[in-house]
């Protein structure tokens, strides 16, 4: 048994209120220097660094609902960096490099678990696009390798080689594909943020942005008006809707995207098991339960509603990868809300309003790059809105300059 | 083992088919048990109480509801893990094991974790086990391991399971006295009636619980229901019959036996009961410790008489009436002990004291005291309340093999919340009601806060009139319903210092978890949930909402109806994926000539939803069969099938201002009796799809698309005419038409061999033509195209006569050598000749200027779909074009992926690359960066690691100058 356990055994009342994770709710201020709409892991990590890496604490975060409720709590938790771009792997990677460190960071286990991730190819269209995803990660120094059936054989004995008469051609191992904790993520940011200094707001909506010509001032909400130096908005999912009280548009559709979890059985999987081509993909948590995911539903939607079709066409193809599986129990089904751009990259940056930064467009790939985005949108604030190297393609701009950062192909059902 | 001590007589055993035994295997062990039986009646019939063990602390568990809402009763049945006990009925010879023990379930070494609870405070793995750095990877294993209850069988194979749609007037879910009321109430103003119940026969608490001292008002007003019920012909009963979730419109599915029925009701009542809740005390876990709900299920269900001497513990009138069937039934009740005091009817307190019930007002059970290991009760220490929570020091044990409990109900809200209901707290009753329901759903029956059986039996009629209004079928005023008495108790919950009192059985969860998790922070009731995972397990917070809601509100200061519950979310009851996945079948599009090509001994691959010929002969000789194919077609003639090209059918005055506008060409002036290449861009100028546009008449387009683009461009042509309001039809005629391709030297002269009416020469019918043609009497549409670079005609037939028109043309071309080829040989033949596969040869961003295809942009015409964003990019200097590049033949081949590389940077990649027969050479297309683009450029590509330097040569690679498909 780890000592620290045995301190919080011998300690009679266990949990002392400085051992508390999060504070208790305080009063709004009239005034912050930095206002980050949303409490998703992105907001609370971009609250984190700033007041971590540098000294920024005048800091508030609004979050309508409650921390990290949003699509922090609805995604599959998987990290990887196997993406297609040039601009999208070595953004990916720094985001792997930090989360290996985070819970040591926090001092709070977010259990990150390296388990790679195998994404299989049943067509040569993907065995090209693989190699390609396989070559690019490569050159950036990741440890992605397309691999043969027998190797897939290999790694995943329990998966159908044949399934939906679609047989399985290659794979792509990315060695560095993981999962985490996800509600954890966002509490060990919380958590290192509020003892800085900074404040959670939870149950605060922001209901308008108060633009005075041409740049932020503040903010409108239901627990009253806060001015501000900036605004960084984070919220996935609702991303055009505040963007509109901005008063700018964004190139974002929003779709519902779905996912369910099995009860939870011994384990037998180990890593991640994607198939793009029959839109389903499958892990095993560590207590045991199966998660699925899918694509995006195929039309735009502000509901988190469940369908009934989704569920039988990506259970129906869960059971062709592991026949057995049709053994298993499904015990609950929900949908977040997945903000796509057409490249299926997302956007970080400058906004037509000063001082207002944009962290959106996140499509299906928000949870995995919670660190480094944060990361960047810090110090970005903190430098008064130069734009970090790292996130530079991924400015809104991009869509009037014609220099999309084009990831389709490197993302459907392989989140 | 036998099997008589435990039973009860008739009429207790409703389910129980006395004249039928069966054996069954549990934990190795015999047992035998009658038809009807569920694994956990049968094992409760032997004395056996313990099932289970616990998730965390592997307490020893056994039934709690006896009726699937708790995991006390998971099962593993062969390799079939998590099953209920006490919803599964046994059969013969059925192998049942324990789950989640270390050894075996009666001496589970894990079960010493238990002594450790301290250690393990309410999420304390997000405390511990990764200092020093890397410490969790080795953690990780062992926790996982320990995480997890039963065990997946990987090798079983699926077994049959099917779907079925169904559509009703009005579905009623739920067949106790609401239920049924509702169902009789609707079927009578003339709707079709699905009635669904979950249990194996109907009644609902009708069928197990007493509502009258004298234990007769139930028995009657069931059987008058169901007698009712099952005469009427507008109504249709489903028992057995879980309805597993509500989605919209009322998309209701409903799982049977091995069948997923989907249901489209018109209007829906849900009266689905509510969830007898357990009272927080120190080991309210243990096996004998159930619902009162449950023990008189036991008995009236299965006749088990589940215990030799009883106390009942009891917030409301409900357990009085639990108590005495439990004395009528032999069971010793010892005591009473209501949580209340001075509230219980009169009547009530004298039928006890007839039967020298001792009762204990404004007691409760403090803890509950275990046999050793803590397998069964033994006894209870019953003590005064003296506050909210709290109890005297003045203990009173009192012996017993079973404690019976009812704190209050919670409705079974699940399918309603899952339909947008809102949850509210009723401070004065202490029991959470449902409001805001969806037009034509409907709530009825205790599950909506009726609990005296009278009142229900108006609520089920007056849920039942609301629907009839909605159908039409009726306008009376619906009546108003309320109920009368509070069955809810306040607080009771009972906190130990030494713990183990559950709010949380599935996850082990004690009260002071719950408040310690809002004091570390976590005081929204997800953030609760979230940390300590209460409500997270397989009975997805059944028990565990309510005192959950009441610790959390207590504890921050806020109201219940403020803190609230955990969103419900679909299925209702765990579900196989089984169920979900239904009939393992997997249908995809064959092409007319499928068996040919299967005759031929072609190598099939999927291509869209299709599967076509990759090449014909030896599936492991790729390399050598497409060779041999393409020299074929370049020498004599070849035959491929080319069904599955899209096809789309454009008709009306607007057709070719139409075309105009979805293709990046001119086709205004576009003759009859002409093909024009088509290409199509996005908005973004990003080319999508290219097929080969056939003016048929002035107003008559013919346009094939690509086999998995084809429903893209159909989609996307409609969206557009839905604001471009152009006269013209579009219809995607893709499975209408097959077609081949009949390439080669010899072509025409196969084909004039069928061909009657129509002059094939050069100068009668040349490249690009297009016309229809009578083939051996079948009806075509003849294209000569050049995909493949060689002199060759598309055939596009009517599907029917496909396999007639392969046959012909194999026959005709029997003296011409004539042989099939295959999708990758085509892929060969036009690389040869330079042609771009759009998706293998393009990506997301790719533009016309990078492909070359500026020759096929009108740059003149006012609009087509991406003009403006082509405009722009291709007024900005490009960064990368595609090329053609050549290796010698020995060369180390490039793969179709690999990268391009100018320094350190990635400016491209190798889309397409094969060794060409033709040209004896490897050639291949690549993205490259423009500045080394142009014919004797050298472009470096890392082939497994290695670079390899290729020159950029001119396309085509073969037949410069085209003269061969021209002849």
């Amino acid at each position: 048994m780890p000592f620290s356990l045995l301190k919080y055994g011998l300690n009679k009342d266990y949990p002392f209120e400085q051992h508390a994770d999060l504070p208790k709710p305080t009063v709004l201020k009239s005034h912050y220097d930095v206002v980050i709409i949303g409490g998703g892991g992105h907001g609370v990590a971009t609250a984190y660094y700033l007041a971590k890496y540098h000294g920024i604490n005048n800091v508030a975060i609004l979050e309508k609902s409650y921390l990290g409720g949003g699509n922090t709590a609805r995604n599959t938790a998987v990290i990887r960096s196997n993406y297609l771009t040039s601009e999208g792997v070595k953004f990916y990677s720094e985001s792997v490099k930090l989360f290996k460190e985070l819970s040591n960071e926090f001092d709070f286990n977010i259990m990150y678990s390296q388990r790679g991730q195998l994404t299989l190819a049943h067509t040569d269209a993907a065995v090209r696009g693989f190699r390609q995803r396989a070559e690019v990660n490569k050159h950036f120094g990741g440890k992605t390798e397309l691999i043969d059936p027998q190797q897939i054989r290999e790694l995943v004995p329990t998966l159908n080689m044949n399934p939906a008469d679609m047989p399985v051609l290659a794979g792509l191992w990315h060695m560095d594909g993981a999962t985490a904790r996800h509600d954890a993520v966002a509490w060990g940011y919380a958590k290192g943020a509020t003892q800085r200094g900074v404040e959670l707001h939870q149950l605060t909506e922001v209901t308008d942005v108060i633009v005075e010509q041409g740049k932020v001032t503040g903010v409108k909400t239901n627990r009253g008006n806060v001015s501000c130096g900036c605004v960084v908005q984070a919220v996935a999912g609702h991303s055009s809707l505040l963007a509109a009280k901005a008063g700018f548009k964004m190139p974002i559709t929003t779709f519902p995207l779905q996912a369910m979890v099995t009860q939870p059985v011994k384990p037998f999987l180990d890593p991640l098991v994607s198939s793009p081509s029959l839109h389903c993909y499958v892990q095993q948590t560590g207590r045991g339960e199966l998660v699925f995911g899918g694509g995006s539903d195929p039309y735009p939607l502000y509901s988190t509603r469940s369908t009934m079709d989704l569920k039988e066409s990506l259970l129906a193809n869960a059971v062709e990868l592991f026949p057995f599986m049709a053994n298993m129990r499904l015990m609950r089904q929900w949908a977040g809300l997945t903000d796509i751009t057409s490249d299926y990259s997302p956007i970080m940056g400058l906004s037509p309003v000063d001082n207002y930064y944009l962290d959106a467009g996140w499509g299906t790939w928000g949870f995995k790059s919670t660190p480094i985005c944060g990361k960047s949108m810090a110090e970005m604030v903190a430098s008064g809105g130069k734009v970090p190297e790292l996130i530079k393609p991924f400015s809104m701009d991009r869509f009037n300059s014609f220099r999309q950062v084009n990831e389709m192909g490197a993302t459907a059902a392989s989140h | 083992m036998n099997d008589t001590n435990m039973r009860l007589n008739a009429p207790m055993g409703l389910l129980l088919n006395r004249n039928e035994q069966v054996e069954f295997l549990f934990e190795g062990q015999r047992y035998q048990g009658y038809a009807g039986d569920c694994i956990a009646s049968a094992l409760l019939a032997n004395d056996q109480w313990l099932m289970s063990r616990s998730f965390k602390y592997h307490r020893p568990r056994g039934p709690l509801t006896m009726a699937g809402q708790d995991a006390n009763t998971l099962v593993q049945l062969g390799g079939d893990p998590n099953a209920l006990a006490d919803r599964t009925a046994i059969a013969p010879n059925m192998q049942i094991e324990g789950q989640n023990y270390n050894g075996t379930l009666d001496k589970d070494r894990d079960a010493i974790l238990g002594n450790f609870g301290r250690f393990m405070p309410v999420g304390f793995y997000y405390r511990s086990f990764f200092k020093p750095m890397g410490v969790w990877d080795k953690w990780e294993g062992y926790i996982r391991e320990k995480a997890g209850l039963g065990k997946l069988d990987l090798n079983f194979t699926p077994e049959y399971y099917d779907k079925k749609y169904l559509f009703t007037d009005v579905m009623v879910v739920g067949s106790g006295p609401a239920g049924l009321s509702a169902a009789l109430k609707a079927a009578d103003g003339g709707a079709k009636v699905l009635l669904v119940e979950e249990m194996p026969l109907m009644g609902g608490a009708l069928a197990y619980n007493r509502f009258d001292i004298e234990g007769i008002t139930a028995d009657r007003l069931r059987a008058e229901l169901i007698a009712k019920v099952e005469e009427h012909d507008n109504i249709t009963v489903m028992v057995d019959t879980v309805c597993n979730a509500w989605f919209t419109d009322n998309y209701l599915p409903l799982i049977q036996g091995k069948r997923l029925f989907k249901v489209r009701a018109k209007e829906c009542i849900i009266a689905s009961g509510a969830y007898e809740q357990h009272v927080v005390f120190r080991n309210n876990d243990l096996p004998g410790v159930v619902m009162c709900s449950a023990a008189t299920r036991m008995m009236k269900l299965y006749a088990i008489k589940p215990g030799e001497s009883s106390v009942v513990l009891t917030g409301n009138d409900d357990g009085y009436l639990t108590a005495l069937e439990l004395s009528d039934q032999g069971v010793n009740v010892k005591a009473v002990v209501d949580m209340r005091e001075g509230v219980a009817t009169p009547e009530l307190i004298d039928a006890l004291s007839e039967r020298d019930i001792t009762l204990h007002q404004g007691y409760t059970v403090y803890e509950a005291l275990a046999e050793k290991g803590n397998k069964r009760i033994k006894g209870v220490d019953v003590r005064k309340i003296t506050a909210k929570g709290e109890v005297g020091n003045a203990s009173r044990i009192i012996d017993c093999d079973l404690l019976c409990m009812s704190a209050g109900y919670m409705p079974a809200y699940q399918l309603l919340c899952q339909a947008g209901a809102q949850l509210s707290y009723a401070d004065e009753l202490a029991e959470f009601t449902l409001s805001k329901l969806p037009e034509h759903l409907h709530i009825a029956g205790s599950v909506n806060g009726i609990h005296q059986l009278d009142s229900v039996v108006a609520d089920g009629q007056r849920a039942a009139q609301l629907a009839l209004n909605n159908l039409n079928l009726s306008d009376e005023l619906p009546g108003k319903v309320s109920c009368r008495v509070k069955p809810n108790f306040d607080w009771p919950i009972f906190s130990h210092p030494k713990g183990k009192d559950f709010v949380d059985f599935d996850e082990d969860l004690q009260a002071k978890d719950i408040v310690n998790a809002t004091r570390l922070g976590y005081r929204d009731v997800q953030l609760v949930k979230r940390f300590s995972t209460v409500g997270m397990g397989p009975s997805q917070g059944r028990h565990s909402a309510l005192p959950t809601a009441r610790l959390v509100a207590n504890s921050t200061d806020r109201t219940v109806t403020e803190t609230g519950v955990t969103t419900a979310r679909p299925p209702f009851a765990p579900e196989k994926l089984a169920h979900i996945a239904g009939r393992i079948f997997d249908p995809y599009r064959r092409t007319p000539m499928h068996h040919r090509h299967l005759e031929l001994g072609a190598k099939m691959i999927p291509a869209g939803n299709w599967r076509r010929p990759a090449f014909y002969g030896d599936p492991n000789k790729r390399d050598a069969c497409i060779h041999a194919e393409s020299v074929h077609v370049r020498n004599k003639v070849g035959l491929i099938d080319v069904s599955t090209l899209g096809g789309i059918e454009l008709k009306g005055p607007d057709a070719a201002e139409f075309m105009n506008r979805i293709y990046t060409f001119a086709f205004l002036k576009q003759p009859v009796g002409k093909t024009r290449y088509a290409v199509y861009t996005n908005e973004h100028g990003v080319v999508i799809d290219d097929g080969v546009a056939c003016r048929i008449a002035e107003d008559h387009f013919y346009v094939t698309a690509t086999t998995s683009g084809v429903d893209r461009v159909y989609r996307d042509m409609t969206k557009w005419n839905t604001q471009w309001r152009l006269d013209v039809d579009i219809l995607n005629v893709t499975s209408a038409y097959c077609a081949v391709n009949l390439a080669g030297p010899d072509a025409r002269k196969v084909l004039e061999k069928l061909v009657t009416g129509t002059d094939l020469s050069t100068e009668g019918f040349p490249f690009l033509a297009y016309g229809e043609a009578d083939v051996a009497g079948i009806p075509a549409r003849l294209l000569r195209v050049g995909f493949v670079g060689e002199l060759g005609y598309e055939i596009h037939v009517p599907s029917r006569y496909g396999e007639a028109l392969w046959d012909l043309l194999m026959e005709a071309g029997e003296a011409f050598d004539i042989k099939p080829f295959g999708v990758e040989t085509q892929r060969l033949l036009r690389l040869e000749k330079g042609h771009v596969i759009v998706s293998q040869d393009t990506d997301g961003m790719s533009h016309p200027g990078e492909l070359s295809m500026n020759w096929a942009v009108n740059r003149k015409k006012p609009f087509f779909v991406g003009c403006r964003s082509v405009d722009i990019v291709m007024a900005q200097p490009q960064t990368r074009k595609l090329v053609g590049f050549a290796l010698p033949a020995e060369s180390k081949k490039p793969e179709e992926g690999h990268l391009v590389l100018e320094g350190d940077g990635i400016t491209g990649n190798v889309t397409s690359c094969e060794y060409s027969p033709a040209m004896k050479k490897i050639v291949g297309l690549a993205f490259a960066g423009i500045n080394s683009s142009e014919p004797g450029d050298n472009i470096s590509i890392r082939v497994d690691g290695q670079i390899v330097e290729a020159e950029v040569v001119s396309l085509p690679f073969y037949d410069p100058n085209n003269a061969r498909q021209e002849m």
